[in-house]
């Protein structure tokens, strides 16, 4: 399970002639920038990339890193600047004619169709057409040959995309990028929406790509991940290449202090604070399937952590605390009254809810700050049946305020904010519904360090003013600095909840993956 | 990402006055053209009004489907609801049992009136609560719902037309329409069709309740995003049928204006009228995704409809041009609004480097 750590790049061997490393760059990238109205994406950024080499592109959100793997995979046109292959000049004038020249980008948000099989998908694009006609025998070679190289071996090309996971599917736009001979790969923080061991599989991957030659660019925000698979780093910072190198000659604190601009001494600020009575009781949650019979019982001023894997039923647990999915059993109790099992019921007895899906349903991108900040809870502004506009706007601005959100008014549209701001937006809202247990899945992923950072402070500070907090996470670090207490969940179940200082990353793992005695014959 | 157009674009296009602009071209457009080449009535105050006063009849129901739309909704059974309630309204002046000149009539007219507006809701209603209680897409619903309201009218109007007798037609309904004669106005002495009033009242009205209730920022919410709406405490389907209900109130006011106007009831008379009502919000700036429109726009989106088709009679082009004409000036419309959007992306590659030249 474990990669070995020994088990490093091609790359490494094939870097002899140091001194030259530009005769040999298989991707080359000068002086590019690229400007958005008034804002400055990308400004002058060069970076170069060998045969067999893994370049992780690091940066803050908005630092413009995916803004720069668009226009090097023709989905934005750079205003300035050029970009070889191969020692030739390189101008995509759109993803297609950047597919042709050899470089593909694996989105976030995976880009297939999920209702073509397999092998449509693989295909999608491809100019190996006799006469507008598939040719599909010989086709059909390159498709399994492209599964069998990302070791989809035993998926049968004409089972139906949408039918696979997540990871699957990854791997299965990653054939398609290998169908259409791309020499370089584009990845967009590929990590993000993967299990563990899938993880671990994308990483062996990416080897095996990384031996036959081709180039990859890689975003991370994970820096152990960024460690494990690449081979040089650039950091990003407001659109400027701020610093670049081999990856084992600098450490995580330099490169967070790059991505940041400035020394973060704590990645991890606590504010001291200390757990109360108990006051909010969860007796035989079940839903379908998961979550599978949780009881749980949560203090006043206390983080409580949930771990697990994905889809081990931490989402589905915080989702029926807050009644937002329909329940088999089990009722929450909050300072000894049953709330029943309805959203508003919940609120009002001082749930919130922090949604893990910040774009789609945490916030309504279309709609302004202040409208997403009170949405839901206007009761508030009204006289006489009409919202006082005035007040309204004066409180959202002062929530803004107070979560440092950076925008230029409350007026503006959510969709304009980075990732992290956007965040800090809907932790507002949940604030103004005056909520005093905070149930928070996955509040830092997609977001840069700095506000990972500011966002446990707040966490912190809530805990601190009485409030109880849920903080489900797949990353381990953050809730082993940040919890009082962790519960495991795995399949559905709350396995075992202890306090922080009794858990390691192994035994929270541990009893992550465990797996029952029952099915423990295989 | 709105960032992405340059200055220029932005500022033409970004003004939530777009729609009007677009209004004053084609009215300036017209006033020259008719003047040039037919008789200059175009701007005469009487021709003003009949224009004004059409315009009412599409824009009274065209608020109800304004709050529809923003909530990311549609309602194509809006024209069959429009004169189903007609008819209704029709059959119960046919049955009167005594003429509009008995005191006795005020109970007749306020039975006609409230079962009117009752039918109305009662289609909105449906159509609200099938959507909720079925997940079933608004589109299809309510296509399946016009045909249903469709049939209903025929039913009750024995398949063919209500016909009122004149005397059972109080003189101020007939004064709630007639559009260019001012003599005959509900209020004397205001030269403003009644029809005209009554539309500008209740889009006072909407455009109050959109802006500044509970309900109306709800709308937007749901509109927005449906997920988040829920995710923020709104009752979604409660909300739903609350608002399609609201918009069958719009359409049964609306089949009354259009009562006034013909003095009778056909629920044939329906059919396709939902297009017209929609593409009213359309040109207004509602986007059929929702969360987007305003009652302003949808006004301003009656009136270019109604000024066209009324500047095309008068420029004696053929009745099939004006569907044409029409057709265009709606996609047009959707385009412009597109690119203050900053969509189609590929329209903004292309300007960058035309700026560079």
């Amino acid at each position: 399970m474990e990669p070995a750590s020994t088990n490093r790049s091609p790359a490494s061997n094939i870097e002899t002639a140091s001194g030259d490393e530009d005769s040999l760059a298989l991707f080359q990238v000068r002086g590019i920038s690229k400007r958005f109205g008034p804002t400055r994406a990308l400004v002058d950024v060069s970076l170069s990339v060998q045969v067999g080499e893994v370049l992780a592109l690091i940066g803050e959100n908005g630092a413009g890193k995916s803004t720069l793997l668009k226009t090097l995979s023709g989905a934005h046109f750079a205003d300035a600047g050029e970009m070889f292959i191969g020692g030739q000049s390189y101008r995509p004038k759109g993803p297609s004619d950047a597919r042709q020249r050899g470089v593909a980008m694996i989105y976030q948000e995976l880009n297939l169709a999920p209702d073509l099989s397999v092998e449509d998908n693989i295909l999608l694009g491809q100019k190996g057409t006799g006469g507008g006609l598939l040719m599909r025998s010989r086709q059909r070679d390159v498709v399994r040959q492209a599964l069998d190289s990302v070791g989809l071996e035993h998926l049968d090309p004409q089972s139906v995309v949408g039918d696979q996971s997540v990871a699957t599917q990854q791997l299965i736009e990653i054939a398609r990028a290998l169908a259409a001979n791309a020499k370089i790969i584009l990845f967009d923080e590929p990590t993000s929406s993967l299990p563990q061991k899938d993880v671990a599989r994308l990483f062996e991957i990416v080897r095996g790509l990384q031996a036959s030659g081709i180039g990859i660019i890689y975003i991370s925000h994970f820096l152990e991940e960024v460690r494990e698979v690449a081979d040089t780093y650039s950091v990003l910072r407001d659109g400027h290449n701020v610093g670049c190198g081999r990856i084992d000659e600098i450490s995580d604190d330099q490169i967070v202090s790059l991505m940041v601009g400035r020394d973060v001494n704590d990645l991890y600020p606590h504010v001291p604070h200390t757990p109360g009575l108990a006051w909010v009781q969860a007796e035989g949650i079940m839903g379908t399937p998961y979550p599978q019979n949780v009881s749980l019982s949560l203090r006043r001023g206390e983080i409580f952590g949930i771990a697990g894997l994905v889809g081990a039923g931490r989402t589905e647990l915080v989702r029926s605390l807050f009644a937002l999915d329909h329940l088999d059993a089990g009722i929450v109790t909050v300072d000894g009254t049953i709330v029943p099992h309805k959203v508003r019921a919940r609120m009002n007895a001082g749930f919130g809810l922090l949604s893990e899906n910040r774009k789609t349903e945490g916030l309504a991108q279309d709609l302004s700050l202040t409208e997403n900040i009170t949405m839901g809870s206007l009761e508030n502004y009204t006289e006489l049946g009409l919202i006082n506009l005035v007040k309204r706007q004066r409180v959202a601005s002062d929530l803004m305020t107070k979560m440092e959100v950076k925008a230029h008014s409350s007026s503006q549209l959510v969709s304009e904010l980075s990732g992290g701001n956007q965040q800090k937006v809907a932790i507002a809202r949940i604030l103004h519904q005056q909520a005093e247990i905070l149930l928070m899945d996955e509040p830092t992923k997609g977001i840069d360090v700095g506000t990972k950072a500011e966002i446990y402070r707040i966490m912190g500070t809530l805990a601190a003013e009485g409030k109880t907090i849920v903080f489900v996470s797949s990353y381990l670090p953050e809730l082993l600095s940040v919890c009082d207490r962790i519960g495991v969940m795995n399949r559905g179940e709350l396995r075992e909840v202890r306090d922080v200082a009794d858990w390691t990353e192994e035994t929270v793992m541990a009893t992550a993956i465990a797996i029952d005695d029952t099915t423990n014959e295989e | 990402m709105a960032d992405a157009n340059p200055n220029w674009i932005k500022r033409l296009f970004t003004s939530q006055l777009g729609p009007v602009f677009a209004l004053v071209v084609i009215v300036v457009f017209f006033s020259i053209a008719e003047s040039i080449l037919a008789s200059g009535v175009f701007t005469s105050t009487r021709n003003l009004r009949v224009i004004m006063s059409s315009a009412a009849l599409i824009a009274v129901p065209a608020l109800g489907m304004t709050i529809i739309i923003i909530a990311a909704g549609i309602d194509l059974s809006a024209g069959t609801t429009l004169t189903l309630c007609g008819t209704v309204f029709a059959l119960q002046l046919q049955n009167s049992p005594v003429p509009a000149s008995d005191p006795a009539f005020v109970g007749t007219m306020l039975w006609a009136l409230l079962l009117t507006v009752l039918t109305g809701c009662a289609c909105g209603f449906l159509n609200g609560l099938l959507i909720s209680a079925t997940r079933v897409v608004p589109f299809i619903v309510t296509l399946g719902t016009m045909t249903i309201f469709l049939g209903i009218g025929q039913i009750i109007a024995g398949e063919s037309t209500v016909y009122a007798p004149k005397e059972n037609i109080p003189q101020w309904l007939s004064l709630c329409f007639t559009g260019s004669q001012p003599d005959k106005y509900l209020i004397p002495g205001v030269l403003i069709p009644t029809s005209v009033i009554i539309a500008v009242v209740l889009a006072i009205a909407v455009g109050l309740l959109l802006r500044y209730t509970v309900f109306g920022r709800n709308v937007f919410a749901i509109g927005s995003s449906e997920s988040t709406a829920r995710l923020c405490g709104i009752n979604v389907p409660v909300m739903t049928v609350a608002v399609y209900t609201l918009a069958g109130f719009f359409v049964a006011i609306g089949g009354l204006l259009y009562f006034a106007d013909v003095k009778n009831g056909n629920p044939t008379d329906g059919t396709g009228k939902e297009l017209e009502i929609i593409a009213a919000v359309v040109l207004g700036g509602g986007s059929l995704t929702g969360g987007r429109g305003s009652i302003l726009g949808t006004i301003v989106g009656a009136l270019i409809i109604t000024v066209i088709r009324n500047g095309c009679t008068l420029l004696s082009i053929p009745n099939t041009y004006t569907h044409i004409i029409i057709g265009c000036i709606i996609i047009a419309a959707v385009i412009v609004d597109q690119l203050r959007h900053g969509s189609p992306e590929w329209f903004f590659r292309l300007l960058p480097a035309r700026e560079g030249r």
